[in-house]
């Protein structure tokens, strides 16, 4: 009983013991908090790739991809059909964009993935909804800057939204006046001749593609011609503009043609498009001919999507398959180079996989769940948070190193204390117990202590991080980069549990050598100890 | 206790005793052979100058230290031998010390500090079931030594005599059979000390309990029955033999 009485008053009145206490309870939170945050993107970066790639993914060994996709749908739904709620096939071909930046005239190019894909059964597989800019509000600090344009029960398509479409015509009848007074001014056009001149050292052969483009634009298109017979463009009927989009539809990634600007007003970063849905853009990619050759692609912009994978965003491009099919002359087998499968319970994958495996040879196509696809990706980020989780585990051991060296303070303050008890009877083993139950006791109070104050944090996370932002004047959490809106947490209570139980079990560890010494003192020095 | 005065055997016996320290290399002996025996109800002072070795005798006797050579001996019994667990059951329940810096515990109130001896006695779930009693002891010998009034405060809020009373009663709770002070009265005035002196003394008339105190101060020693006398690590001589 003396052990527990003298255990909680040391622990009442000895306040160097507090430093252990807080020491325990940082190492306790920050693991937590760290732990939360780490499981919350986690989490929130497996949904988002699970939800772009689907569960299972068919995957062609070549580019030039598997013939007969009605063929090869029905192959699959034979197989595996029990398992499978939605199928949706896509080509995907590497290949370059090149658009025009409105800001100086440039033209761009970058490396892209083309993703030819039938938007209605996509978005049976994944959220396609979700992603398109046109079903969702646009959102900027907060603040709807722009309702959605579309409303979510009209079907996915390649359609151009009612605004695009106006915009679209606001911008051709403005490239045909530019041509009209280049014309007239037998000066060569401004806008076309500009990006040419500009990038022609770089890349000669999309430039002179990209100087084409504009002119093509306009000699191709109807609109044009109208706008040169019609005084007053801007009263032509809707008809001939939709005649003006080509064939080829895009969903073009977010990433791809917008860049975060600071504003020099507010200092707010805000998003910059380089190409609107009605723009037109050039991709071109390879045919399936043997050896494959180069082929251009001119295209209207209908969308941009956003799936929130930093990754897909910044590279894929989302294009009709049939007219991906012609371009790369794969319409006459109707090849595709793989199939996206949403399954009606996930975890039938290895059956469905094992049943897919058997229908398929298997020198033609790979067959993986996306976890497969992803598992470098995946496994990197569990290495990461283990190793995150050692390091942050050596911080509550030094908490540990500190509740030692407190403790040796004092067992040799209480030296004289320990005598005094041992000559009233206590054994060694009780005296060392007064210590041990004070180490257990520091380390309940110090994880408690952690525990809540990790839980409350991780609880007010984006309050505090506004807190911050204030504080330091800019963003923390900039949820741009990161694409949150609010930093994800998910809180294991198992991982709680561990974390509390490690601290304790670490402040009993250390408790034991200082608890050792005190219960080896000699009764009689231990007495005479000043 | 009317048994307690026949006397025939001592209670306890301290025999041929030596006893030394190291300091570094060098052996410093304290005890050569010192001896002591006490009777039951018996109140026997041992006086020498510092260094003598009497405390040395003391601790020895109450099992706080083990002798190099000789043997103590309880009731017929050879208790210096016996292993750590005997020892420690020993010192609780026949052995009561008081020191000279009465040596409470800082963080217990006087009341804890009494019932000390009677939790290191039982067991968590002993106490409890037997918390009522233990405290009841405590309270009753509290009383006897005058310090009913002060059982919460803690001991740096008494004054030294105060102290010595309440380790004197911590001394008794456990009803032991011998008590064992080394110089009670060594770091109080002569007045207070008086005092104590005076409740050693009916503790020993009225209970019969064995004392067995060390002192420098002649006066103080002159109160026991019984003077022994001890320089370097002897004996001296049996200085009186009368009644008290």
């Amino acid at each position: 009983m003396y052990k527990l009485l003298l255990c909680v008053r040391y622990l009442r009145t000895r306040y160097i013991a507090l430093a252990s206490i807080i020491s325990v309870m940082l190492g306790v939170a920050t693991m937590i908090v760290v732990n939360s945050v780490m499981a919350g993107f986690t989490s929130e970066m497996r949904d988002r790739l699970h939800n772009f790639l689907a569960d299972i993914v068919i995957e062609s060994r070549t580019m030039e991809g598997i013939d007969h996709t009605d063929r090869q749908m029905a192959a699959v739904e034979a197989a595996a059909g029990e398992y499978i709620a939605a199928m949706t096939p896509t080509i995907d071909v590497p290949g370059m964009i090149m658009f025009e930046d409105p800001y100086n005239g440039k033209t761009i190019t970058a490396q892209v993935m083309i993703q030819g894909i039938d938007p209605e059964s996509k978005g049976h597989v994944g959220p396609l909804r979700d992603y398109l800019g046109s079903y969702n509000p646009e959102i900027e600090d907060g603040v709807v800057i722009r309702e959605a344009l579309r409303s979510r029960s009209e079907p996915l398509s390649w359609e151009l939204t009612e605004s695009a479409t106006r915009y679209r015509d606001e911008m051709k009848l403005q490239e045909s006046l530019e041509i009209r007074s280049a014309f007239e001014d037998e000066s060569p056009p401004v806008k076309s001749e500009e990006p040419a001149n500009g990038a022609l050292d770089e890349s000669p052969d999309f430039d002179a593609v990209a100087a084409d483009t504009s002119h093509t634009v306009a000699d191709q298109t109807p609109l044009v011609q109208d706008v040169f017979l019609q005084d007053s463009p801007l009263n032509k009927p809707e008809s001939q503009i939709q005649t003006g989009a080509y064939p080829a539809r895009v969903y073009l990634g977010e990433g791809i043609v917008s860049f975060q600007a600071q504003d020099p007003d507010t200092g707010k970063l805000h998003k910059v498009m380089l190409v609107q849905p009605g723009d037109d853009i050039i991709l071109s990619t390879v045919t399936v001919g043997r050896p494959p050759e180069i082929v251009k692609m001119n295209a209207t912009v209908v969308d941009s999507f956003r799936s929130g994978m930093n990754e897909y965003d910044t590279s894929v491009v989302l294009m009709n398959i049939k007219e991906l099919q012609k371009n790369r002359g794969m319409q006459l087998d109707d090849a595709i180079t793989s199939i996206h499968i949403r399954l009606k319970n996930y975890e039938d994958a290895p059956k469905a996989i094992a049943a897919l495996q058997g229908a398929f040879p298997p020198g033609i196509v790979t067959i993986k769940t996306w976890e497969e696809k992803q598992g470098l990706l995946l496994s990197a980020v569990e290495v990461e948070t283990a190793i995150l989780n050692v390091l942050l585990f050596l911080i509550i051991t030094v908490a540990g190193f500190g509740i030692l060296a407190i403790f040796y303070m004092i067992v040799v303050e209480k030296t004289r204390d320990i005598g005094i008890l041992k000559s009233l009877g206590a054994s060694s083993n009780g005296v060392m117990s007064i210590f041990l139950y004070y180490g257990l006791g520091l380390g309940i109070v110090g994880s408690s202590a952690g525990v809540v104050l990790g839980l409350l944090f991780v609880r007010y996370i984006n309050q505090i991080e506004d807190g911050l932002s204030w504080v330091t004047g800019r963003k923390v959490f900039d949820e741009k980069i990161y694409y949150f809106f609010e930093i994800p947490t998910y809180v294991n209570p198992a991982m709680v549990l561990s974390v509390a139980l490690g601290a304790i079990g670490i402040a009993v560890l250390a408790s034991i050598l200082p608890a050792r010494r005190a219960a080896r003192l000699h009764p009689v020095r231990a007495l005479r100890f000043e | 206790m009317a048994e307690t005065i026949k006397m025939t055997k001592p209670l306890i016996s301290a025999e041929a005793i030596s006893k030394s320290y190291f300091k570094g290399q060098h052996r410093i002996p304290v005890l050569q052979g010192a001896g002591l025996k006490a009777n039951r109800g018996e109140f026997i002072s041992v006086i020498g100058q510092s260094g003598s070795g009497k405390s040395t005798l003391l601790h020895v006797m109450g099992l706080l230290d083990s002798p190099d050579i000789g043997e103590v001996i309880l009731d017929g019994n050879r208790i210096d031998n016996l292993n750590q667990s005997a020892r420690d059951q020993l010192r609780n329940h026949v052995f009561g010390f008081i020191f000279q810096f009465y040596h409470l515990l800082p963080e217990l109130s006087l009341l804890e500090n009494v019932m000390t001896p009677l939790m290191i006695r039982h067991s968590i779930f002993g106490y409890w079931a037997k918390r009522k009693e233990i405290r009841d002891a405590a309270m009753d010998i509290i009383n006897q030594v005058g310090l009913g009034h002060r059982i919460k405060h803690r001991p740096s809020e008494l004054s030294g005599g105060e102290m010595q009373r309440g380790a004197i009663a911590r001394a008794l709770v456990g009803k032991p059979e011998i008590l064992l002070a080394d110089e009670p009265t060594g770091n109080l005035d002569a007045v207070t000390g008086g005092g104590i002196m005076e409740l050693l003394n009916s503790l020993n008339e009225n209970q019969q309990l064995t004392i067995v105190m060390v002192t420098h101060d002649e006066a103080i020693a002159a109160q026991a029955h019984r003077t022994v006398r001890l320089a370097a690590g002897r004996i001296q001589l049996l200085a009186r033999d009368e009644a008290a």
